[in-house]
């Protein structure tokens, strides 16, 4: 840290109109508002709560929201290791618009792509067609939830794990190829280990996104209580029944899980800095994560 | 050459990796890209403008336009002062404060939208009162505002603390040394460093803020030409088989997030160029240091 830092608020105005308008902002817009979802849960006894929190209506959309999101996720960390790897390493024309391409499921809104991946994997649809010829469906079944959720999460895997592919110093790998390793050998036991705690790490931010998705799923999903149906739409549907109560007791299991995923990424990102003390506070990674998962 | 050929892939492989990458981006971006526009000109130019020219699109696009210029500039005044106090002073529980401003984002978008109906809604803590005093939150514009705010929330902050931490305190404590005033201080030195990363965070929060679905459906009620967002009315359409219709209102935010990437990548761009003229001082081999030890410069 720099020396000021040890003079605590030295000469500069306006700690307290800083502080004091974010604390009061923070307070009224987002700490009363969820504090008024655990206080509404209360009114709920321990068994009401429990019993809607563990319906089997609500299992199954734990099941089908977790599975979805986890093969979503697994998918984007394969695919988003090679199209990170290759726009970093490998020269193509149009490789500056490709990049910028990335981000396009953090700027396109969930309903347009939810529309749209719809009638592309319907069976009448561009891909759907394709795909029916060979005994696949994919719209209005679980797999319609993986892949709204694939486009949904692209971006994350790729941008956690671009600046740190960017920041391996060629000695390890020249280091490697000089002591006989084969590439792939280079590749497996030393760049790989080098970029997990990011790659898991991207993964994680996914994952924890596509869980609280709902825009762009409930168009494909088909929504079928017990086999199609997501914990979000799940919450609407109590909502739109005027059950608040089970709303709640839905939005608090939501929320509790939302918190763990923080804790996970925090903890993640900081073994991810441990490990690349060096790697650099990319500003367009920074920012891609930004738009919907926790801090880089 | 010989020295890089080592570390570098066969090119079989470098092929076949390129066109899996570029194949997949294809496939998960490019097609729906283009499925967009193609569907809403499925029936032609004509069937298209005449779906825009609606009057229900027209006033769904006219609250979204609403909605977002009255929700960005709280955020943005929130994420200057947020900013400007974490990253410039020292106090106790500042990562926890970090840590509850990104808060919004790790709540699902349904869960936005509900906080608002356990408050506001008929059912909730304050509905007796304001039905009593016949203020409509929930089902009416301010709810929306509300659940808006809430999703946009960090964006400006999160983009501008590691900016003005990185950039430290010397320039504004120069310039309060030299008898600036507060607000002297902050148009003149401090407005002016962080005037792209501010862009940045906007740019954000405003594609966040124009698109959003989940929260804004929950407090909205759907009163078409009252309450209906565009991503809302295009849900309406698509859900009465209305395809040309739900399309023609989705190119619009298309059109929207295309030129949010087109924006962001202007900016990443003044960004990065703005490092590289700061870096250039040092020797080469030290460019890729963090900005933290770029800004320490004596």
């Amino acid at each position: 840290m720099f020396p000021a830092a040890a003079k605590p608020n030295g000469v500069l105005p306006g700690f307290r109109l800083g502080l004091g308008y974010t604390l009061t902002y923070l307070t009224l817009l987002v700490l009363i508002p969820l504090a008024g979802l655990i206080l509404m849960s209360g009114q709920l006894s321990w068994a009401d709560f429990w019993a809607t929190a563990t319906g089997d209506r609500a299992l199954a959309s734990y099941r089908v929201t977790f599975g979805a999101s986890f093969a979503a996720a697994a998918v984007n960390a394969l695919f988003g290791l090679i199209v990170a790897w290759v726009l970093v390493r490998y020269p193509f024309p149009g490789k500056r618009f490709v990049d910028a391409l990335v981000d396009l499921p953090f700027a396109l809104p969930t309903a347009v792509a939810g529309i749209t991946l719809a009638t592309l994997y319907a069976e009448n649809g561009w891909i759907g067609e394709q795909l029916a010829t060979l005994g696949i469906r994919i719209a209005f079944k679980p797999a319609g939830i993986v892949v709204a959720l694939i486009f949904v999460t692209l971006p994350f895997v790729v941008r956690t794990l671009q600046p740190v592919i960017e920041d391996i110093e060629a000695e390890v790998e020249e280091a490697a190829a000089s002591l006989g390793a084969s590439r792939w050998q280079t590749f497996s036991r030393v760049l790989l280990p080098g970029i997990f705690p990011a790659w898991l790490t991207g993964f994680t931010l996914a994952f924890s996104r596509a869980i609280g998705e709902f825009g762009s799923v409930i168009f494909i999903a088909g929504n079928m209580p017990l086999i199609s149906e997501i914990t979000p739409l799940l919450i609407i549907s109590k909502l739109e029944q005027y059950d608040v109560l089970g709303a709640t007791a839905l939005a608090v299991v939501m929320l509790v899980i939302s918190f763990v995923m923080l804790l996970v990424i925090n903890l993640l990102q900081w073994w991810a800095a441990n490990r690349h003390s060096k790697s650099r506070d990319g500003d367009g990674a920074a920012g891609a994560v930004a738009l919907a998962g926790a801090r880089p | 050459m010989t020295a890089r050929r080592a570390t570098a892939e066969p090119r079989w492989v470098r092929l076949l990796l390129t066109g899996i990458a570029l194949g997949f981006l294809f496939l998960f971006l490019v097609l729906p890209l283009i499925s967009v526009f193609w569907e809403a000109f499925a029936q032609g130019a004509q069937a298209y403008w005449d779906a825009l020219k609606d009057s229900e699109a027209k006033s769904a696009m006219l609250l979204t336009l609403t909605i977002a210029a009255l929700v960005l500039p709280f955020n943005i005044a929130f994420g200057v002062a947020a900013a400007w106090a974490i990253a410039k002073f020292e106090f106790r529980g500042k990562s926890l404060l970090t840590t509850l401003i990104d808060l919004p984002f790790a709540v699902s978008p349904v869960v936005a939208g509900l906080i608002f109906i356990i408050l506001f809604g008929a059912q909730g803590f304050f509905g007796d009162w304001l039905a009593a005093n016949d203020i409509k939150i929930i089902f009416a514009l301010p709810g929306m505002i509300l659940a808006t705010l809430f999703v946009t929330f960090p964006f400006v902050a999160r983009e501008l603390i590691p900016l003005m931490q990185a950039q430290g305190r010397d320039e504004e404590e120069a310039a309060v040394s030299l008898g600036a005033s507060g607000w002297q201080m902050f148009w003149r030195v401090t407005l002016p460093n962080i005037k792209w990363g501010l862009m940045y965070g906007v740019i954000l929060a405003n594609a966040r803020a124009m698109g959003e679905f989940g929260a804004v459906s929950v407090v909205s009620g759907h009163i078409r030409g009252e309450t209906n967002t565009l991503p809302l009315h295009v849900e309406i359409l698509y859900n009465e088989y209305n395809q040309i219709g739900a399309f023609a209102a989705a190119t619009v935010l298309a059109l929207l997030g295309l030129v949010t990437l087109v924006a962001k990548t202007i900016v990443e761009w003044r960004m990065r160029k703005e490092t590289e003229m700061l870096t250039a001082e040092l020797p080469p081999e030290k460019t890729e240091l963090p900005p933290s030890v770029v800004t320490e410069r004596p």
